[in-house]
């Protein structure tokens, strides 16, 4: 086991250094120089920002130049941001993204796991319906309108919550609430489905063959084994929203990372592009590694036997 | 014998969207203590769905039991409810399923699934469930059984998982086991192993058990009494002798002349022609009318009605009303009786 996650960690290391490289090349053929917006500069004043910056050099040296700094946990000065280091503007803005992102995923897989068994036990009875009605909702409608809504009722006609920022715990949950809309969805509909599926499996009829209430053979029986799917849709998705949505983020102005990134990719911020495609990447690649360690945990078929 | 099982006319229709689907059509039969009926029968006819309604075990909807007694020591199954039938479900009758592979939980330690009935109806505590488990599996032939019940069922072989299923089926010491076609899901040598075990657990236990096969050879193997079931209902039923020495539905013939013997490889196999009919719509008159090539004008109009033949053998047809022509089995099935009555002296000779 233990060999496996060292194995699985030099795989991590080895793919962070293959998006690292291909992330900086990609960059490098963005149209334009971060300097594009800058006009009033004469001639001579861009050379020497770009001189400053290390942009004149040759690509492959800057390449050079840019890994070496990696390498050494240094990811480079912002250009927008005068003398700030990307790391430090990452750091601040990574707090309020992964906050939302951990919260919303959170109450996400908890309701719609509900909801989806529910579906699942009433299968075809009122309480499916209605509970496939709300996923069908809330996959299919953008999480922008429930904001926009939430923020008008709950936060003005109500004023029960802040309508927008971010100064304390009440504020993030509106866009909390939003957020949690899209993985409550997903999770009803991949619970329901699987959920059916394993309950018409014949090890379900041993379980009631052997007296079993109900309670006991959806729980102890048919949860688990219908766990696997909703896990490899749930990873990836959390990823996506603890790094930020640049809509909600916008709506209820919140000082996220997802803002952040589009802003440096309009203004040609090769630091800070490059470090957030970097943590987005690292933040994918880990999830993976969990939720493979996590298979293992839930369908003993997929543990790895002892001593491999 | 007491009688621990009796059913009385029972019906099983599923509701589908093409229409109700007849499944069972008016069974009776029963099971006496500690006696072993065997329920043959080709796919599709109905024992399955049976069983299965009489541990109320078939989905519904859109399953439902139509009408009928399922009378266990008196009392009627088809009228208790799910929360009773909990109660009812692996402590009095239990089941041992077709497909290992598929009926044991894969998430599961096999322990604790031998163990889930025990501590819900005879209300152990862990450690002292875990002992009884141990004795089952000793009992059902799985050596090491302390390290074997911390394992999950991928960890086991098909014959093995077989063995596991048994032993969850006898962990309460069921009245009534039902054995759903133990052997079909498993390779021939695997097969004998466990035909061999199920004797023996039914010499240790008394439990009474339903074996439902489409195998004949299992059948004269295992079984005391036989009950032959044709498109949902049972046509003949008497003891393993009458069923297998003086068989007198033509469906048994056919079902004997189609079984291929050791003795004789040159004889050509009996098939039976044609299909099974189909149960949402039955046919008027004898369901098997259309298939027998003995069948007269009133098989094609009236149901035939249960001929008695002696006190253990009953049949439906009307070969056997008084008025019917005296008809002699097709000689492929007789030749077949004569030689298993004669293998059996034969082989009885042998052992004195």
């Amino acid at each position: 086991m233990t060999r496996y996650i060292i194995q699985r960690l030099i795989y991590m290391v080895i793919t962070m250094f293959l998006i690292a490289t291909l992330t900086f090349f990609l960059m490098k053929f963005l149209p334009g120089t971060p300097l594009s917006a800058a006009d009033k500069l004469s001639e001579e004043q861009q050379a020497v920002v770009l001189e400053k910056y290390g942009l004149n050099d040759p690509v492959p040296v800057q390449y050079f130049n840019y890994m070496t700094n990696l390498v050494q946990g240094d990811l480079g000065i912002s250009f927008q941001f005068d003398n700030r280091e990307v790391t430090t503007i990452i750091m601040e803005r990574i707090g309020p993204s992964m906050q939302l992102g951990v919260q919303a995923m959170f109450i996400g897989t908890i309701i719609g796991i509900l909801l989806g068994l529910t579906s699942a036990i009433y299968h075809n009875g009122m309480l499916d319906y209605s509970s496939t009605f709300l996923a069908v909702l809330g996959q299919s409608i953008p999480s922008f309108v429930f904001a926009g809504l939430l923020q008008f009722f709950i936060g003005v006609k109500l004023g029960w919550l802040p309508v927008a920022l971010w100064e304390g715990w009440e504020y993030s949950i509106l866009p909390t609430i939003s957020l949690a809309i899209f993985p409550i969805a997903i999770a009803a509909r991949f619970m329901r489905t699987e959920m059916l599926e394993v309950m018409g499996s014949d090890y379900i009829v041993t379980a009631r063959a052997k007296g079993v209430n109900k309670f006991g053979v959806v729980f102890k029986h048919g949860f688990r084994n219908a766990l696997i799917p909703l896990i490899t849709v749930l990873g990836p998705l959390a990823v996506g929203l603890m790094t930020g949505t640049l809509v909600i983020e916008n709506i209820f102005a919140v000082p996220g990372i997802g803002e952040q990134f589009v802003k440096a990719i309009n203004m040609n911020d090769f630091p800070i592009i490059m470090g957030t495609t970097l943590l987005i990447a690292f933040l994918f690649i880990f999830i993976i590694l969990v939720i493979d360690l996590l298979y293992g945990v839930i369908d003993p078929r997929i543990r790895l036997a002892e001593g491999e | 014998m007491e009688k621990l099982l009796d059913v009385k006319n029972l019906h099983v229709s599923f509701d589908t969207y093409g229409g109700e689907v007849k499944a069972v059509r008016g069974v009776n039969f029963d099971v006496k203590k500690g006696e072993t009926l065997a329920i043959v029968g080709e796919s599709g006819s109905g024992k399955s769905v049976t069983t299965k309604a009489l541990m109320q075990l078939i989905p519904k909807p859109p399953g439902r039991i139509k009408e009928g007694e399922i009378l266990f020591e008196g009392r009627d199954l088809a009228q208790m409810n799910e929360k009773q039938m909990q109660r009812i479900r692996g402590k009095e009758i239990s089941m041992i399923f077709q497909d290992p592979m598929t009926s044991l939980n894969p998430t599961m330690k096999v322990g604790n699934q031998i163990m889930e009935g025990l501590i819900k109806h005879q209300k152990m505590n862990k450690s002292q469930a875990r002992k009884r488990v141990v004795e089952l599996l000793d009992l059902v032939g799985i050596p090491d059984a302390e390290n074997r019940m911390k394992q999950y069922p991928h960890q086991f072989s098909g014959g093995m998982r077989q063995r596991v299923v048994v032993a969850i089926a006898l962990a309460c010491n069921p009245k009534l086991l039902i054995a759903d076609e133990p052997t079909t899901a498993l390779d021939v040598t695997i097969q004998a192993q466990i035909l061999e075990l199920m004797k023996d657990i039914q010499k240790k236990t008394d439990s009474a058990t339903i074996f439902i096969t489409h195998d004949l050879g299992v059948v004269a193997n295992v079984a005391d009494r036989v009950a032959v079931m044709y498109a949902g209902k049972i046509v003949e039923i008497g003891t393993v002798d009458d069923i297998f020495y003086n068989p007198k539905h033509p469906y048994t013939w056919g079902l004997l002349g189609s079984m291929p013997s050791l003795e004789s490889s040159d004889e050509e196999l009996f098939a039976i022609p044609g299909t099974p009919p189909d149960l949402l719509h039955p046919p008027k008159g004898d369901a098997f009318a259309a298939r027998n090539r003995y069948a007269m004008q009133i098989d094609f109009e009236q149901e035939p009605p249960m001929f008695k033949v002696s006190d253990t053998h009953y049949a439906s047809t009307w070969l056997l009303h008084e008025n019917a022509p005296d008809i002699d089995p097709p000689a492929a099935v007789k030749k077949r009786m004569e030689g298993m009555a004669n293998s059996s002296s034969h082989s009885e000779g042998e052992r004195i």
